[in-house]
């Protein structure tokens, strides 16, 4: 088992680097860069902007060094001094800019997460277990209306109904009063307390996909036969049920580990720009827009490597749970 | 009947187990009786889909959805505290009813077709059968351990002290079916119920698993009740045969006298379609005319009428002929032993005589093969 993580993360070095490389291309993709865009909207807004203006803020920025330089600069900064560069569009550095709203998606990523398992186990279950009964059928009908429905309408419905009937204007997860305070017990509580409804929006359609699926793998088992011979043995139906069928219906779980953050990065940039949350998504959007390049590069190199270490964390999770795959991987590492 | 001999464990009177579908109610089990002795095996045999796993696990009341025992009796003869005869009917209990839960394991245990489905695959060897043991009995896990490795030793498991923490994935199907039956020991049943439990298994493996339980059963004085399609098995491990189908029991006695005499027409013609060693190769097995009728749309009368040459018109379409005690403990369930009103000429003491169709070599040549067989 340690070889295996050992092997692991070893594979997580060169990923990496394909990582770095491909978000740094992909920033330079589109034509132009940073200056461009700036000085057309300098234009636009009727400013003339003077040619050695120009070549002095490409001096400063390093725009005008071949990209394989640029590249090895930002790079080299981050490896070597944790520096991930300039924000153009901010004027500050990009670790700045980063971090807070990184740590807030992760934090969303990870409740949201839980709250999915926390629902979607007893629904799942239950579901399964009473196959065809009222539950099962209102369950199914709920879960198909979260699956149907866009999470940023929820969002909006949300806020309507929050300023509606109570009056506030629902959104942000550091209240006002907490804006400015350092961390302390009242802020925590009151960042969770504004946490609740943007995990559960967000959360809907992941949560009807796992009440879906654990469903599904479950009423497989149910009719395997060593179910049978575990009611035989005299136990309790309940500790057959959670004991066999549920341990092995229940992976797709583990799993959500693995993409969790990668959809939440891609799928709550609508609900944080309706909810104004502070999180990737919305920062990332404009960076790429205005090419504002070591910011939307940072943002991306970071969150892939979020997103391996989530990977590699669902599977060696998944390794534990299922012998077998702990068995296969481990005489294929030995082999 | 009407007094037990104190040798009887189970019986099973009357039993029916109905699945509700969406094109009708299947009668799987329509009305089997079987009774078992203490310290004795009784062979089930029958056609593929005649009820022999269902009447199995109505027993135990392990039928699924949609089916479910719908009635009859399961009489369980058992020693209750204090060595006080007690009789309970598990056919009255629900499937999730302690009491069931209790008899699960316990007096009655069971083993499976696939050793390779029966078992978890992600749970230790140890685990499976230590909690097999800890459910009906207060001791410590590793006393539960302990007895598991005494166990696998029992079934013959080579290195059970390795064995019992390993995954059932990493042992073969014979190893698996070993453990099964040590998890099935493991509280020391009265009655051992095996459905089939060397099919899955190959000719080798069948043959030791098949020695091993015949072993177990006669040095623990269990009964066993075994369902099997091999006429050859029957003749190596039965005391007492009993013939289903179509969801009954045709015929039930000790199996000597149902293999040299069979009674009912339907028991002959299973005897004769069955292989036997040394006959010529291309000589033509009989097959029974005709197939077996879906069980959701059962003729009326007598199940087996259409594919039997002996059929009465007027009387085995009219009437279900029901169980009829012979001579030596024999019961057969055919009209041309009796069993219809009037009761009329029928001579429960000597019926053979009234078997006319019956070719007077045709039960000679049977004894022989069967000796031949049972070589
Ligand atoms: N889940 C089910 N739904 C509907 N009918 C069923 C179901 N399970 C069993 N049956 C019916 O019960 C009948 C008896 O099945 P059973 O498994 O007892 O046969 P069997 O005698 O054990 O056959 P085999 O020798 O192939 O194991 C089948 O013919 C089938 O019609
Ligand atoms: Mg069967």
């Amino acid at each position: 088992m340690r070889a295996l993580v050992i092997r692991r993360l070893l594979y997580m070095v060169p990923t990496l680097f394909a990582i770095s490389l491909v978000a740094f291309l992909v920033i330079q993709l589109p034509p132009g860069n940073y200056l461009a865009t700036y000085i057309a909207e300098l234009s636009a807004r009727g400013a003339s902007v003077e040619r050695a203006q120009i070549l002095a803020l490409e001096e400063r920025y390093g725009l005008n060094e071949p990209l394989h330089v640029q590249y090895l600069r930002w790079i080299g900064g981050i490896l070597l001094n944790g520096d991930f560069g300039m924000s153009f569009a901010y004027q500050r550095p990009v670790a700045d800019l980063i971090w807070d709203r990184i740590g807030l998606t992760v934090a969303l990523a990870l409740a949201t997460m839980l709250v999915s398992w926390v629902i979607a186990f007893p629904i799942g279950v239950y579901s399964a277990v009473r196959q065809h009964s009222v539950g099962d059928y209102a369950a199914t009908f709920v879960g198909f209306l979260g699956l149907a429905t866009p999470n940023f309408m929820l969002a909006l419905v949300f806020v309507w109904v929050s300023y509606r009937f109570f009056g506030e204007s629902a959104g942000g997860i550091v209240s006002p009063e907490f804006a400015d305070s350092a961390w302390n017990l009242g802020r925590v509580l009151d960042v969770v307390s504004n946490l609740w409804a943007p995990v559960l929006i967000i959360g809907a359609a992941g949560t009807a996909v796992l009440i879906r699926v654990l469903r599904a793998n479950l009423l497989d088992e149910l009719r395997k036969p060593y179910v049978t011979a575990a009611r035989a043995k005299g136990l309790p139906e309940w500790r057959v049920i959670l004991k066999y069928p549920v341990r092995m219906a229940i992976s797709p779980f583990i799993s959500t580990i693995g993409w969790i953050l990668p959809t939440l990065v891609g799928g709550e940039v609508m609900v944080s720009i309706v909810l104004s949350l502070d999180t990737t998504g919305p920062l990332l959007l404009e960076a790429l827009q205005s090419q504002d390049m070591y910011l939307a590069g940072s943002f991306i190199l970071v969150l892939g490597a979020l997103t391996l270490v989530g990977t590699l964390l669902s599977d060696l999770l998944l390794a534990w749970w299922d012998p077998r795959i702990r068995h296969a991987q481990t005489e294929e590492a030995s082999a | 009947m009407s007094t037990q001999p104190d040798d009887v464990l189970l019986e099973v009177k009357g039993l029916r187990t109905h699945f509700t579908t969406d094109t009708g109610e299947v009668r799987a089990v329509n009305g089997a009786d079987l009774t078992l002795r203490r310290g004795r095996t009784l062979c089930v045999v029958g056609e593929s889909g005649c009820g022999k796993s269902v009447t199995a696990r109505s027993i135990l009341q392990l039928v699924e959805r949609p089916g479910r025992v719908v009635g009859g009796q399961v009489l369980l003869h058992r020693r209750g505290p204090g060595g006080a005869a007690e009789t309970v009917d598990l056919a009255a209990l629900g499937p999730r009813d302690r009491r069931i839960r209790q008899v699960r394991g316990r007096d009655i245990a069971m083993v499976f077709q696939e050793p390779m489905a029966s078992l978890s695959l992600v749970h230790r060897v140890g685990n499976q059968i230590g909690e097999a043991i800890r459910v009906h009995n207060r001791v410590s896990r590793a006393e539960a351990r302990r007895r598991s490795v005494e166990l696998l030793g029992r079934v013959g498991i080579p290195a059970p002290e390795r064995i019992v923490d390993a995954y059932p994935f990493q042992l073969s199907g014979g190893m698996r079916q070993r453990v099964m039956i040590a998890m099935a020991l493991s509280c020391e049943p009265e009655l051992l119920i095996a459905d089939e439990p060397t099919t899955a298994l190959d000719v080798t493996t069948q043959a030791q698993i098949l020695d091993l339980l015949a072993d177990l059963q006669d040095s623990r004085g269990m009964a066993m009740l075994f369902i099997t399609h091999d006429m050859g098995v029957v003749a190596e491990i039965a005391d007492d045969v009993a013939v289903m189908y179509l969801g009954s029991v045709v015929e039930q006695g000790a199996v000597d006298g149902v293999f040299h005499a069979p009674r009912h027409p339907y028991t002959r013609a299973l005897l004769e379609s069955v292989p036997r060693m040394g006959a010529p190769r291309r000589e033509r097995l009989p097959a029974i005319r005709g197939s077996v009728p879906d069980p959701a749309h059962q003729p009326s009368g007598c199940v087996f009428r259409d594919r039997c040459d002996h059929a009465m018109p007027g009387r085995c379409d009219t009437t279900v002929p029901p169980p009829v005690s012979l001579a030596d403990g024999r019961r057969v369930r055919c009209l041309l032993y009796g069993g219809d009103a009037p009761a009329g000429h029928a001579d429960p003491a000597d019926p053979a005589h009234q078997f006319r169709p019956d070719p007077a070599g045709a039960s000679a040549r049977r004894a022989d093969e069967e000796a031949a067989d049972a070589d």
